[in-house]
């Protein structure tokens, strides 16, 4: 309670803002309050709300991050979302039946399993009395897994919820054409065989040709790395500037795996074949090499190319979300709070990669933080180029007045606190489940590195973006 | 694609920082030479690139004018003599515009055709030199590259276009009469293959960068960037001159290629192409169609397929040497002049579709300058929301057209008096079906298609026109029927909203007579099909505001229409102008001529469309109701025809395209349409003898012609029209008058008034007052000096 008072009273010259956050707040949660636990005095400031749960992660796990086609490729979704779910359950060792909701978020559906979740769930051993739902959100699939998580425990619905994502680029639904799947259907729907004679003979050689997922924005048909080339332009970053952070992502991933410090990774034993234990995708390159390559999409004079751009991977994720006074009852020791968080969209088109330019501001601005406050940021990496366009975009007062409606830039996240441990660009980027694995390096780099703050911040195809506060558990 | 490679390393290998960003480098050597006298052209040194930078000063766009030539080739000159300099990138410093065109006041201001030769020379001259330059020169083409400006693109080794929708390249000088004078009838074939280049010459169309690329006509795009740390626009410019600047070093170190890869179909018809039999066909069937197509009124069409005959078959000295000496017809000086901006015009081909006019030929006027000086004193309004009641056909394209190019929220209600649910669904199935045509052909995205769509409402009630901007009711002709739904809307509607009347004949004032505010009401006539007519006749009453206007007009140059601003009367300008031309019709399908016969010598006269079809188009029903309210106003002077044979066509259904019959059967499907035989027995019953000293050909185009100019001239004279110049636009671009002939004041101008009376007055004797020559056409003929247009 003291530090529920103290914290009003440091943010006094805000009441307004705040006063109405309190009369809103109350309403979304259900009618048991609850009182705030006494557990964070010890920090220099704590983000609690009065009236609503603190809401814990307890630990979270990952299989490694494979590239597509490699030791994974014969696998199902729900295979590796199992194998995330069995890696929980045993780090965490959590009574199945405990676990009121799982949710898993997903990008590309393997339409056997469309509610991936349910299919994993099951498989993983959890109870069938636990219901399980599939969210997507293009790259921020998963924290929209782990946000939806948040909400049910914040308005008292559940007290233990699993969120996860999982991705498969192994393989991918590829279709008959339409013309091909009209007239399958409309066979099934035949019942004399003049009719069927009747349909196959409409048939066309060129009913054959396959329909491939779109790897382009449905909004403007331009694929994400060539907005992300376009991106890069825009902003005037370089080759060289890209392939220099590529090269530090995959050297800091390096580095970090080397150390252990990837402690999230839970080994995967892939049936029929050896136990996968680590990342595959960690490459760390010279920038003379790296300069070889030809652009990937705007040929021939465009920068982003294979080496500065994340790569298609599969993998998954999962993580143990609490209400943090369940979390203590059942005698867990949480990793971190999850705080604040913002989801914003914009053009889809000029601006599709900008989600954390726009998201990190607001985020900050919603916990009463500034970027000095945080400690540990975790960005995901979609491309180098978008990294470094959005570096600018943030410390530009120009392009904040012009286009975001703020009198002044964020500013920049400092490097030395970005994506110490790698990031999507070296550690691979299964869509639907990075969103867990930036949650889980912000806070095992707040454990390791002694920081409060963990700021997670992610751009999504749609033009979306997404940002959380991650407050480390005190020790 | 290997030397780029190369070419990024070797930036990399000298690797300072500064270097990375040749932007910033080369703009502070063109800050130091710009320090030099030159206003239109100066260059920076970036590495062993100058870069030429064309900013025209005060300016909206660039034009090849003396000046910014005899610069261009000071710089070039510069360039050539260099040691330090290997190879050169041209770029606009103005975002939209590379260069427009050659300035055509430039030409018109030649007096005689040496001195028009002579200009032509210096610019193949200028150009061949750019041609065989041993430093590779790279065109950055960022905005319109037309005319000459495509003429200076193709002359250099490689070019590099930004692939947005501001980019167009073309050679629309036949639309102006004129060729393409600087090279280009001899380089674009060899560039594009003959088809092509024929194709771009003699329908002057635009084409857009992507096109380009896949024609060969530029070797590389470079796509439009978004918001950076600067506004798009600028950034763009720059972008493009990087990439082009990096090339032009490739181009220079031999590590990209001007070869361009062909395509099997390429190849196959360069291959075609170097047979002499085809080669002859091909100009066969060319100059057949243009023929076809120009009734042979336009001489520039032929002579462009002539240069280019010329310089393929007999090499490029003789072409260059035919192309330079057929530079000038009578009718290109007619056309250009009095106009103030000419690069506008040039820019304006842009965006004006023609189709409404003999596909291939038309001209360009700037109405917009003329409503700039003279209407639009208030800044208008945002009118940012309208309401609308689409009733006859005309209005499923108006409600597209404003979706289409405002993207304003839209909401229409259909009148009572239709069957409401039927009308509402076809005009939105109608604007929908015409958004997905523009998908199936590529303009929009099927995304684009669908958030247009939304701004769509249709509706059986009048909600949200508290919040309308303004109404612009499209209801039937029926004075009673527009009050009402002017009180009902009046009842609702804001007070700043503005209400607007679709309507051909019916005087405004007598609408606004029941208004609470006639000052905020206001006729705006659109034409049918509106998608293609230009035009756009906005009425004004004595008490409409000039904010109500300004706001109409805004309005109309939103949905890209060209604008003429009239005076009220009974059938304003357009329509009393098209009436008595359509009274003689009438009377010269009674005296017995085919209407088949009639659309011929119509349309052989320069008339896109043929008198009978036209009435067909139009409406029988509505042409007799104009027929019948403007016969009440004007007596007299609207007879000839008898409108008894409107009266029995609307009374056997015979309405028109729109009822399938007509003067002719219109049927789904059938390209040739065939007379109706169902109207010999009418004409038959109202068949009067022809007078035969006034019935020849040319006799019949000319009664046709002159009552049509003589009422034109009358509209002038009565302050219904405030210029000749308005007149002339609105003729042309919303009734059809022949586009050869300029308009019904230009052509009296040109035709000399005193032929034009005397012809009136030859007509007048034989059939009475509807040809007495107005007075103010009796003044220009007593003093010939005098013309309406300066």
């Amino acid at each position: 309670m003291t530090s529920i008072l103290t914290y009003t009273f440091k943010n006094l010259p805000n009441t307004s803002k705040w006063a109405l956050r309190f009369s809103v707040r109350p309403l979304s949660c259900s009618s048991q309050l609850r009182a705030a636990p006494a557990a964070q005095t010890k920090s220099k400031k704590t983000l609690a709300k009065p009236n609503i749960r603190n809401i814990v992660v307890v630990d979270g796990v990952r299989i490694p991050f494979l590239q597509s086609g490699t030791s994974y490729k014969d696998l199902m979704p729900h295979d590796l979302a199992r194998a995330a779910l069995s890696g929980l359950l045993h780090r965490t060792s959590v009574p199945k039946d405990v676990v009121d909701y799982i949710i898993f978020g997903t990008v590309i559906q393997e339409v056997k399993t469309s509610n991936v979740a349910r299919e994993a769930a099951l498989g993983a051993g959890f109870s069938d009395r636990t219901p399980a739902h599939t969210v997507t959100m293009a790259c921020i699939s998963a924290n929209q897994a782990m946000t939806t998580g948040i909400g049910l425990i914040a308005s008292g619905q559940c007290d233990v919820v699993v969120a996860g994502g999982v991705e498969l680029m192994s393989d991918v639904p590829i279709r008959h054409s339409r013309k091909m799947r009209k007239m399958m259907l409309e066979l099934n729907k035949a019942k004399t065989l003049g009719q069927r004679l009747s349909l196959i003979s409409k048939f066309r050689l060129n009913f054959l040709s396959p329909e491939l997922p779109a790897v382009a924005e449905f909004s403007t048909s331009e694929t994400m790395g060539h907005s992300a080339d376009r991106l890069a332009a825009a902003f005037a970053v370089s080759r060289l500037d890209q392939d220099e952070y590529a090269l530090r992502s995959h050297s800091l991933a390096k580095k970090a795996q080397d150390e252990g410090l990837l402690s999230d990774v839970v080994p995967f034993k892939v049936p029929g074949k050896d136990t996968v234990t680590k990342d595959n995708g960690i490459r760390p390159s010279s920038l003379e090499q790296m300069a070889k390559l030809r652009p990937a999409f705007i040929k021939p004079y465009g920068t982003v190319t294979a080496a500065n751009s994340s790569f298609l991977t599969d993998g998954a994720s999962a993580m143990l979300i609490m209400a943090e006074e369940k979390a203590l009852a059942m005698g867990y020791k949480p990793k971190a709070y999850l705080r604040d968080f913002v989801y914003v969209s914009q053009d889809p088109k000029d601006q599709l990669l900008l989600g954390p330019t726009y998201a990190t501001p607001k985020v900050l601005e919603k916990a009463g933080l500034t970027m000095s406050d945080i400690d540990a940021f975790e960005f995901h990496e979609a491309f180098s180029g978008q990294i470094l366009a959005n570096f600018k975009a943030m410390d530009s007062d120009w392009f904040a007045q012009n286009y975001m409606g703020r009198k002044t830039k964020v500013g920049s996240p400092p490097l030395e606190k970005f994506n110490n441990w790698g990031g999507s660009l070296s550690l691979g980027h299964p869509f639907g489940a990075t969103g867990c694995r930036l949650v889980m390096a912000a806070a095992n780099r707040l454990r390791k590195e002694g920081g409060q703050y963990g700021l997670v911040a992610a751009c999504a195809a749609g033009g979306q973006g997404h940002a959380m506060i991650v407050e480390a558990y005190p020790k | 694609m290997v030397a780029s490679r190369a070419i990024g390393s070797l930036s990399r290998a000298t690797a300072s920082r500064m270097l990375r960003c040749p932007g910033y480098i080369c703009r502070n050597f063109s800050a130091s030479s710009a320090l030099q006298t030159r206003t239109h052209i100066n260059y920076g040194v970036n590495g062993d690139v100058a870069v030429v930078r064309i900013n025209s000063p005060n300016s909206k766009v660039n034009t090849l004018n003396k000046e910014l030539q005899s610069e261009f080739v000071e710089v070039m000159n510069e360039i050539w003599t260099s040691d330090q300099i290997r190879s050169a990138v041209l770029i606009s410093s103005k975002p939209g515009c590379f260069i427009a065109g050659a300035d055509i006041g430039m030409l018109a201001s030649c007096k005689t055709p040496e001195e028009a030769t002579q200009v032509s020379q210096e610019g193949q001259r200028m150009f061949e030199k750019l041609e065989k330059s041993t430093k590779p020169i790279v065109a950055a083409i960022s905005g319109t590259c037309l005319g000459g400006g495509l003429e200076l693109a193709i002359s250099c080794q490689y070019r590099i276009a930004t692939k947005d929708r501001k980019t167009v390249l073309g050679t629309p000088e036949v639309l102006l009469g004129i060729l393409p004078g600087a090279g280009g009838t001899q380089r674009l074939p060899k560039m594009v293959g003959v088809p092509a280049a024929f194709d771009m010459m003699l329908t002057g169309r635009n084409i857009r960068a992507d096109r380009a690329k896949k024609m060969g006509l530029v070797d590389q795009l470079v796509e439009p960037l978004g918001p950076g740390l600067k506004p798009p626009e600028e950034r763009t410019i720059e972008y493009l001159e990087e990439v082009a600047v990096t090339f032009a070093k490739g181009l220079s170190d031999k590590k990209i290629s001007i070869k361009r890869d062909k395509g099997l179909v390429e190849k196959l018809m360069s291959y075609a192409m170097s047979i002499p039999f085809v080669r002859q066909q091909i100009y066969k069937k060319v100059e057949e169609k243009v023929r076809k197509q120009t009734k042979g009124l336009y001489p520039a069409p032929l002579k462009i397929i002539d240069v280019v005959k010329t310089g393929i078959e007999q090499g490029n000295d003789a072409g260059y040497l035919s192309e330079s000496k057929v530079k000038f017809f009578p009718f290109n000086l007619l056309l250009l002049d009095s106009r103030k901006s000419r690069s506008k015009i040039l820019c304006k081909a842009k965006k004006k579709n023609t189709q409404s006019l003999p596909k291939m030929f038309s001209f360009y006027n700037a109405s917009q300058e003329i409503e700039g000086s003279r209407v639009l004193i208030p800044a208008p309004p945002s009118v940012c929301n309208y309401g609308t009641f689409p009733h006859i056909l005309v209005f499923h394209e108006v409600v597209l057209f404003s979706v289409f190019h405002n993207n304003m929220a839209m909401r229409w209600k259909p009148s009572k008096s239709t069957n409401m649910r039927i009308s509402s669904l076809d005009t939105k199935d109608c604007v929908f079906s015409r958004l997905n045509d523009k998908v199936k052909k590529k303009a929009l995205t099927s995304f684009e298609r669908d958030s247009i769509f939304s701004n769509l409402t249709g509706q059986l009630d009048y909600q949200g026109f508290e919040k309308a901007d303004m109404v612009i009711e499209a209801v039937f002709e029926d004075l009673s029927l527009k009050h009402r739904v002017l009180k009902e809307v009046e009842a609702l509607i804001p007070d700043h909203c503005v209400f607007a009347s679709n309507t051909s004949a019916l005087p405004i004032r007598e609408i606004a007579a029941v208004s609470k505010r006639p000052e905020k009401v206001i006729g705006m006539h659109y034409f049918s099909p509106v998608d293609k007519m230009q035009l756009l006749e906005i009425i004004t009453t004595e008490k409409t505001s000039k904010d109500t206007t300004a706001s109409a007009v805004a309005v109309g140059l939103k949905q890209g229409k060209v604008i003429i601003v009239v005076k009220d009367g009974p059938g304003f300008y357009t329509t009393r102008c098209l009436a008595p031309m359509m009274s003689e019709v009438l009377r010269i399908l009674q005296e017995g001529v085919e209407p088949k016969k009639l659309d011929s010598l119509t349309t052989n006269f320069g008339f896109p469309v043929g008198a009978a079809t036209l009435v067909d188009e139009v409406g029988v029903d509505v042409a007799k109701h104009v027929a019948e309210d403007l016969g009440k106003a004007f007596g007299e002077r609207f007879g000839g025809g008898s409108l008894e044979l409107l009266k029995q066509m609307v009374s056997r259904g015979f309405l028109g395209r729109k009822s399938g019959k007509g003067f002719y059967i219109y049927q789904e499907g059938v390209k040739n349409k065939n007379v109706n035989s169902d109207m010999d027995s009418i004409l038959a019953s109202l068949k009067v003898p022809p007078k035969s000293d006034v019935s020849s050909d040319e006799d019949i185009q000319y009664r046709l012609l002159t009552r049509f100019v003589n009422e034109a001239v009358l509209c002038l004279q009565e302050g219904i029209l405030a210029t000749p110049a308005e007149g002339d636009i609105g003729a042309v671009f919303g009734l059809g008058f022949p586009p050869c002939l300029g308009g019904p004041f230009r052509f009296v101008d040109l035709h000399g008034a005193q032929k034009i009376v005397d012809r009136l007055r030859k007509y007048e004797a034989a059939y009475g007052k509807q040809f007495t020559p107005c007075q103010l056409l009796i003044d220009h003929a007593n003093s010939p000096d005098r013309k309406f247009c300066q």
